[in-house]
C-alpha cells in the first residue's frame, strides 16, 4: 500500500480540476482587551486542508459541527482571507487576488448559506434579494430581472406571489429556497452549498436535490456540498471528504466511502445515521464517541481524533501524526490503524486495535 | 481593535487635510480680495494693499500659502488673525466655542431624549394615538425650517407667554465682571432652553423615525423570541435585548449627523443672537474675513472628526462583532 | 389527564397580501413522559403551532383561537404574568434557527444565567455553575473558557447546543424542540437525542419534537403527527405510521427519502408546489398534488377519522381503507425490494 499526502499530488495541476485547494489554513486570532489587544491564541478552524474538485463533479463534505466546514467554504469563495495555503480556481491562483480582479470571478462561484435567515437582508423584499446578484453584475434590465426572478422562485418551489414579501414572513424551509434561488441567479460555475437542504422537509429536499442534479446535467455545474445528512450526501456526491477538527481525515468516492470506510471517525458517523424505520432504527447501536469534543484552540497532539478514538494506540497515535495513507483509486484516510472491514460493531473496532497494538506499524508512508 | 483605531485616526487626518485645503482653495479662488477688504474696501489705498498683501503672503502661489497656513496651524496651533479687525482668531474661537458646544450638546441630549422616548413608545404601540401624533410631529419637524421654528418659539414662549428670554447668551460660569450681563448656570439654562428645542426639533424628528423602525425590526428578531420563551418580562426584554441592538445603527448615525447638526446650529445662533461659532462664521463671510472663516471651519472639522472617533470607539464597545473582527 | 391538550387550534396572520391561515384546526395531546413527533411540509404550520401554544406569536397581526390546556389552564387565555412563569420553566422551547436565536451583543454565559435567574432566586455564581454544567452536558468543548464568548464566535451547531442547554437548564416538564438537531452532525445528533431521552427518563418530561428527518422520528417518537397545509393529515403511533401509512402525503414523504442502502438517479418527488395558505385549495388541501384524487376531494374537506382497524390511528383522506392499505403495502414493499 502506498501512501501520499494530497498536498504533493497537486503540484501538477490537472486541467480537469476546477478547484484545487492546497494546504489551506484559517486561524482566527483570539484576543483580549478592547483598545490594546493582545493575541492569546488562535482558533485553528481550518488547519491544512488539501483536495481538488473536477469540473462537473460534486464533492460532499461531512464532519462534526464546528470542525470548520463553513469556514473552509467561506475561504474558498474568498469571503474570508486564508491564513495560509493556496486556492486555484479554473487554473488561476486566486489566493492573493485583489477585490477588483476578484469581481469577475465572484460571479463564477456562489454560495448557498447554512443559515437562510441571517444571510437574507430582513429589510429587503424577496424579489430584491434574489435579483440582487443580477443587478450587481448588470445582467439585464429591471423587467428582465423581474421575470428571471419569478422564474427562479418557481424553480425552487416558491409562489411568484411571494415576490413582494419579507424574509421573516417565511418558514425556515421557505427561507432556504430563497437562498437557493439567489445562488442560481447568475449561472455560476461552482456552487458551494453549505447545508442547503438541512432546513427542508424531505419532499422539498427531494425537489432541491433533483433540481441541483438537473442543473448540473444541463450546465455542467460543479458543487461542493456540505451536509450533515449522510443519506443526502450519498445521494448527491461523486466523492466525499470527511473532516475532523480542521483536518481532512478521509476522501473517497462515494460508494467506497460508504461501503469500506477506513477511518474510525467515518465509521462512527456512518453508524450514527438514524434509520427511517422504527423497528430497525431502535435496534441500531451507534459507535459512541467518548470524551469531550476537542477544541480547535489547542487540538490534541498528533492524530487529533485520538482522545475519542476507539482504536487509540498509546504511544503511537498521540505521538506520530498519521499522513493520508492511500488505499487505491484516490481513497485516502489519515489513520495508522485503518478499519479492516465494514460494518463493525464497537467491540470489534476496539479488539482490532488491541491485537495490532504491539506490532510496529506495517504501512510506512512512502516519501512523497 | 487597535488596528481599527489606527485606521480611523489615519482617516481622520487625511480628511482634515482635504477639508482645510478645499476651504482654502474656495476662498483663494473667490471673487473677493482679502487685502482690499482689510484696507477698507473700494477706497483702499495702493500702499495699504501692498503692505497687507506682503504681510499675509497673498501674492505667493497657492501651495506656499497653504503650507504657511498648515505649518502655523499644526506647529503653533495658531489660527491666525482676523482680516477684518486683526484680532486673534484663536481668541474669537475660544469665546465662541463654549456657546456652540452648549447649544449642540444640550440640544443633542434633548434630541436623543425625544427621539428615544417617542421612538420606542411608538414602536411598542404602532398605530396607537401617540404613534400617530408622533408622526405628525415628525412631519412638522422635518418640513419646518429652524429659523421659522425659532421665530415661532420666540414669539409664543418669549413674547406672548413671557416664559423665556427672547435672545442672547448667558455664561455658565457667571458673566464677565462689570458687563451687566446675566450669568451663572441657571441663567445659562434659562437662556438656552428655546435654542435647544429649536435646534433639536429637526433631528429629533428624523431620529424618532429611525429609532421606531430599528426597535420594530429588532422586536421581530429571533433572539427576542428566545428571551420571551425564557419567560423574561417585557421591560427586561426591551432594556436588555432590544435597545442595545436597536441603538447600534443610531450611534453610527449620530456620529455622521453631528457634523450636519453643527451646520444647523448656524441658523439657531442667528435667530437667538448667540455669539457662537455660527454667528462668527456668518459675520466673517459677510466681511470677507477669510482668516476667521477658515479658523471656524478648521475648528469645526477637528471637533467633528474627534467626535466621530469617539463614536467609532463607542460603537466597537457596544458591538462585540466589531470589537473582535 | 394529559399534560398538554390542544384542541382545534387556529392561528392566522394578517399580512399585506391578505390573511394567512398558518394553523387550521389542529388537535393533539401529549402525556407525561411521552414524545410526540411532528413532521410535514415546510410551511405547513409546525413551528407556528408550537409558537401559539407558547404564546410567542407577534400580538399585532396574529389571531388565535382554540385551546391549549396545560395542567388545567388554557395557555391561550392565561395572563401574561402567569404565562411568563410557565415559559422557560415548565415549558421550554428550542428554536429552529440557531444562528439568529441568540442575542449577538451578550455572551453565551450571560444569556444562560439570565434563563436560570428568571425562575430561580440564585446567586450569579450558582447560576453560572449550572450554566457550565449544561454546556458540558451538551458537549461544548472547554466550556469554562467558551462561556464568556459571544454567539458569533460559535459555529451553527455549537449555537444550537447552547440553545438546547438553555432549554434544559430549568428541567422543564415539556420540551418543545423545533428541529433541534438539523444543524448538527449525526454523532452530535445522537448525543443530543440521548440527552433529551435521559431528561425524559429522569424527570418524566414530555417532548414535542419537530423534525424533517424521518429517521429521527422513527427512533425517538412514540406518536407522530403529520401536517400538510396548516392541517393535521395523519396522527398515529410511530409503528403504525411507518408500517401502515394511510395518507398519500405521508407516502410521498416516505417515498422521497434518499437512503443509505438504495441508489437512485432521481429522488421521487411529490409533483406540484406546496399550497398557498393565502388562498388554500378547496376540499382536501393535498388534492392538486395527489395522484389518487377523486371528485369528492376537490369539494369536501376530509375529516380526521380513526381507521377501522386501529382507533388510535387518525387520518384525513377520502380514499377507502382497502385501497390505502394496498397502496401503503405496495410502497413499503417496493422500498424493501430496492433495498434488498
Ligand atoms: N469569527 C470567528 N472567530 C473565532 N472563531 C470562529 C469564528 N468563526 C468560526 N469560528 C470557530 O471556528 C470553528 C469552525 O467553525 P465553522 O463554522 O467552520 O464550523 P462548521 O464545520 O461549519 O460547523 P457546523 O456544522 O456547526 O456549521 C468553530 O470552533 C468556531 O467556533
Ligand atoms: N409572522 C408571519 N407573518 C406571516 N406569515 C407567516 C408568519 N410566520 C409564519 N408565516 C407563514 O405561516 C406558515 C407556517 O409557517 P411555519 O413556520 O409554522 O412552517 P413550518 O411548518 O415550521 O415550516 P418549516 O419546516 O420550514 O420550519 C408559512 O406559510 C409561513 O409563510
Ligand atoms: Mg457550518
Ligand atoms: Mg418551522
Amino acid at each position: 500500500m502506498e501512501a501520499s499526502t494530497t498536498g504533493t499530488n497537486n503540484s501538477v495541476v490537472d486541467p480537469n480540476d476546477l478547484l484545487v485547494i492546497d494546504d489551506v489554513k484559517k486561524h482566527f486570532p483570539i484576543t483580549r482587551g478592547i483598545i490594546f489587544q493582545k493575541q492569546i491564541g488562535s482558533v485553528k478552524a481550518v488547519d491544512g486542508v488539501s483536495f481538488s474538485v473536477k469540473k462537473g463533479e460534486t464533492l460532499g463534505i461531512v464532519g462534526e459541527s464546528g470542525c470548520g466546514k463553513s469556514t473552509l467554504a467561506r475561504c474558498i469563495i474568498k469571503l474570508l482571507e486564508t491564513t495560509g495555503g493556496q486556492i486555484n480556481f479554473d487554473g488561476r491562483d486566486i489566493t492573493k487576488l485583489s477585490r477588483s480582479t476578484m469581481r469577475p470571478i465572484r460571479r463564477e462561484m456562489t454560495m448557498i448559506f447554512q443559515d437562510p435567515y441571517a444571510s437574507l437582508n430582513p429589510r429587503k423584499r424577496v424579489g430584491a434579494i434574489v435579483g440582487e446578484p443580477l443587478e450587481v453584475h448588470n445582467l439585464g434590465s429591471a423587467s428582465e430581472i423581474k421575470t428571471r426572478v419569478q422564474e427562479l422562485l418557481e424553480v425552487v418551489g416558491l409562489n411568484p406571489e411571494h415576490y413582494n414579501r419579507f424574509p421573516h414572513e417565511f418558514s425556515g424551509g421557505q427561507r432556504q429556497r430563497i437562498g437557493v434561488a439567489r445562488a442560481l441567479a447568475v449561472n455560476p460555475k461552482l456552487i458551494v452549498c453549505d447545508e442547503p437542504v438541512s432546513a427542508l422537509d424531505v419532499s422539498v429536499q427531494a425537489q432541491i436535490l433533483n433540481l441541483l442534479k438537473d442543473l448540473q446535467d444541463d450546465f455542467g455545474l460543479t458543487y461542493i456540498f456540505i451536509a450533515h445528512d449522510l443519506n443526502v450526501v450519498r445521494h448527491i456526491s461523486d466523492r466525499v471528504l470527511v473532516m475532523y477538527l480542521g483536518k481532512v481525515v478521509e476522501i473517497a468516492t462515494r460508494d467506497v466511502l460508504y461501503k469500506e470506510p477506513k477511518h474510525p471517525y467515518t465509521g462512527a458517523l456512518l453508524s450514527a445515521v438514524p434509520i427511517a424505520n422504527p423497528e430497525l432504527g431502535r435496534k441500531r447501536e451507534p459507535i459512541v464517541l467518548e470524551g469531550d469534543v476537542p477544541s480547535p484552540v489547542n487540538p490534541p497532539s498528533a492524530c487529533n481524533f485520538h482522545p475519542r478514538c476507539p482504536r487509540f494506540v498509546e504511544g503511537h497515535c498521540d505521538v506520530e501524526e498519521p499522513p493520508l495513507y492511500s488505499f487505491g483509486n484516490g481513497h485516502v484516510a489519515a489513520c495508522h490503524y485503518a478499519l479492516e472491514r465494514w460494518p463493525m460493531d464497537a467491540s470489534e473496532i476496539r479488539r482490532a486495535s488491541a491485537s495490532r497494538a504491539p506490532e510496529p506499524e506495517p504501512e510506512q508512508p512512502l516519501p512523497a | 481593535m487597535f488596528r481599527y483605531l489606527i485606521r480611523r485616526i489615519l482617516w481622520a487626518i487625511l480628511l482634515f487635510i482635504i477639508i482645510t485645503f478645499v476651504t482654502f482653495v474656495i476662498f483663494f479662488m473667490g471673487p473677493n480680495d482679502p487685502a482690499r477688504a482689510q484696507c477698507g474696501g473700494d477706497q483702499a489705498r495702493p500702499a495699504c494693499l501692498k503692505l497687507v498683501t506682503e504681510h499675509y503672503g497673498l501674492n505667493k502661489p497657492l501651495y506656499v500659502q497653504y503650507w504657511r497656513f498648515f505649518d502655523r496651524l499644526v506647529v503653533h496651533q495658531n489660527l491666525g488673525y482676523s482680516y477684518a479687525n486683526g484680532s486673534s482668531v484663536n481668541q474669537t474661537i475660544a469665546k465662541a466655542a463654549p456657546v456652540t458646544a452648549s447649544l449642540v450638546f444640550g440640544g443633542a441630549v434633548i434630541w436623543m431624549m425625544i427621539a428615544l422616548s417617542l421612538g420606542v413608545y411608538s414602536a411598542l404601540r404602532p398605530r396607537s394615538l401617540l404613534d400617530r401624533t408622533a408622526m405628525v410631529f415628525v412631519l412638522i419637524g422635518i418640513s419646518a425650517h429652524p429659523v421659522w421654528i425659532g421665530l415661532i418659539f420666540e414669539y409664543v414662549f418669549g413674547v406672548k407667554l413671557g416664559w423665556t428670554p427672547i435672545a442672547n447668551y448667558a455664561n455658565f460660569f457667571g458673566a464677565p465682571a462689570g458687563s451687566g450681563l446675566p450669568g451663572g448656570p441657571w441663567q445659562w439654562f434659562y437662556h438656552m432652553i428655546l435654542p435647544w428645542f429649536t435646534f433639536a426639533l429637526l433631528f429629533a424628528a428624523l431620529y424618532v423615525r429611525m429609532v421606531r423602525a430599528n426597535v420594530m425590526e429588532t422586536l421581530n428578531e429571533d433572539f427576542v423570541r428566545t428571551a420571551r420563551a425564557k419567560g423574561a418580562p417585557e421591560r427586561r426584554i426591551l432594556v436588555s435585548h432590544v435597545l442595545r441592538n436597536a441603538l447600534l445603527p443610531v450611534v453610527t448615525m449620530l456620529g455622521m449627523d453631528i457634523g450636519v447638526a453643527l451646520g444647523g446650529a448656524v441658523f439657531t445662533e442667528t435667530v437667538y443672537q448667540l455669539p457662537g461659532l455660527g454667528q462668527n462664521l456668518v459675520v466673517g463671510i459677510q466681511a470677507n474675513d477669510f482668516a476667521t472663516v477658515q479658523g471656524v471651519v478648521v475648528f469645526a472639522t477637528v471637533a467633528i472628526l474627534l467626535f466621530n472617533l469617539i463614536v467609532d470607539v463607542l460603537y466597537a464597545w457596544i458591538d462585540p462583532r466589531i470589537r473582535l473582527a | 389527564m394529559a399534560l398538554l391538550e390542544v384542541k382545534d387550534l387556529r392561528t392566522s396572520f394578517h399580512t399585506e397580501d391578505g390573511i394567512v391561515g398558518a394553523v387550521d384546526g389542529v388537535s393533539f395531546s401529549v402525556e407525561k413522559g411521552q414524545t410526540l413527533g411532528i413532521v410535514g411540509e415546510s410551511g405547513s404550520g409546525k413551528s407556528v403551532t408550537c409558537l401559539t401554544i407558547m404564546g410567542l406569536n407577534a400580538k399585532r397581526n396574529t389571531t388565535s383561537s382554540g385551546e391549549a390546556i396545560w395542567k388545567g389552564k388554557n395557555l391561550l387565555t392565561t395572563k401574561p404574568r402567569e404565562l411568563r412563569e410557565i415559559r422557560g420553566n415548565d415549558i421550554s422551547m428550542i428554536f429552529q434557527d440557531p444562528m439568529t436565536s441568540l442575542n449577538p451583543v451578550h455572551t453565551i454565559g450571560k444569556q444562560l444565567i439570565e434563563a436560570v435567574q428568571l425562575h430561580r432566586d440564585v446567586s450569579n455564581r450558582v447560576a453560572r455553575a449550572r450554566s457550565l454544567e449544561l454546556l458540558k452536558a451538551v458537549g461544548i468543548p472547554y466550556a469554562e473558557r467558551r462561556i464568556d464568548d459571544y454567539p458569533h464566535q460559535f459555529s451553527g451547531g455549537m449555537r444550537q447546543r447552547v440553545m438546547i442547554a438553555m432549554a434544559l437548564i430549568n428541567d422543564p416538564d415539556l420540551l418543545i424542540a423545533d428541529e433541534p438537531t438539523t444543524a448538527l452532525d449525526v454523532t452530535t445528533q445522537a448525543q443530543i437525542l440521548t440527552l433529551m431521552k435521559r431528561l425524559q427518563e429522569e424527570f418524566g418530561s414530555a417532548i414535542i419534537i419537530i423534525t424533517h428527518d424521518l429517521g429521527v422520528v422513527a427512533e425517538t417518537a412514540d406518536d407522530v403527527l403529520v401536517m400538510y397545509g396548516a392541517r393535521v393529515v395523519e396522527h398515529a403511533s410511530v409503528e403504525e405510521l411507518f408500517n401502515r401509512p394511510q395518507h398519500p402525503y405521508t407516502w410521498g414523504l416516505i417515498g422521497s427519502l434518499p437512503r443509505l442502502d438504495i441508489d437512485v438517479e432521481r429522488l421521487i418527488q411529490i409533483p406540484g408546489q406546496p399550497p398557498s395558505l393565502l388562498r388554500p385549495p378547496r376540499g382536501c388541501r393535498f388534492h392538486p398534488r395527489c395522484s389518487y384524487v377523486m371528485e369528492v376531494c376537490k369539494t369536501t374537506v376530509p375529516e380526521l377519522l380513526p381507521t377501522q382497524r386501529e382507533p388510535d390511528h387518525l387520518q384525513a383522506c377520502h380514499l377507502d381503507e382497502e385501497t390505502k392499505d394496498r397502496e401503503a403495502a405496495k410502497l413499503l414493499e417496493s422500498m424493501m425490494a430496492e433495498a434488498g
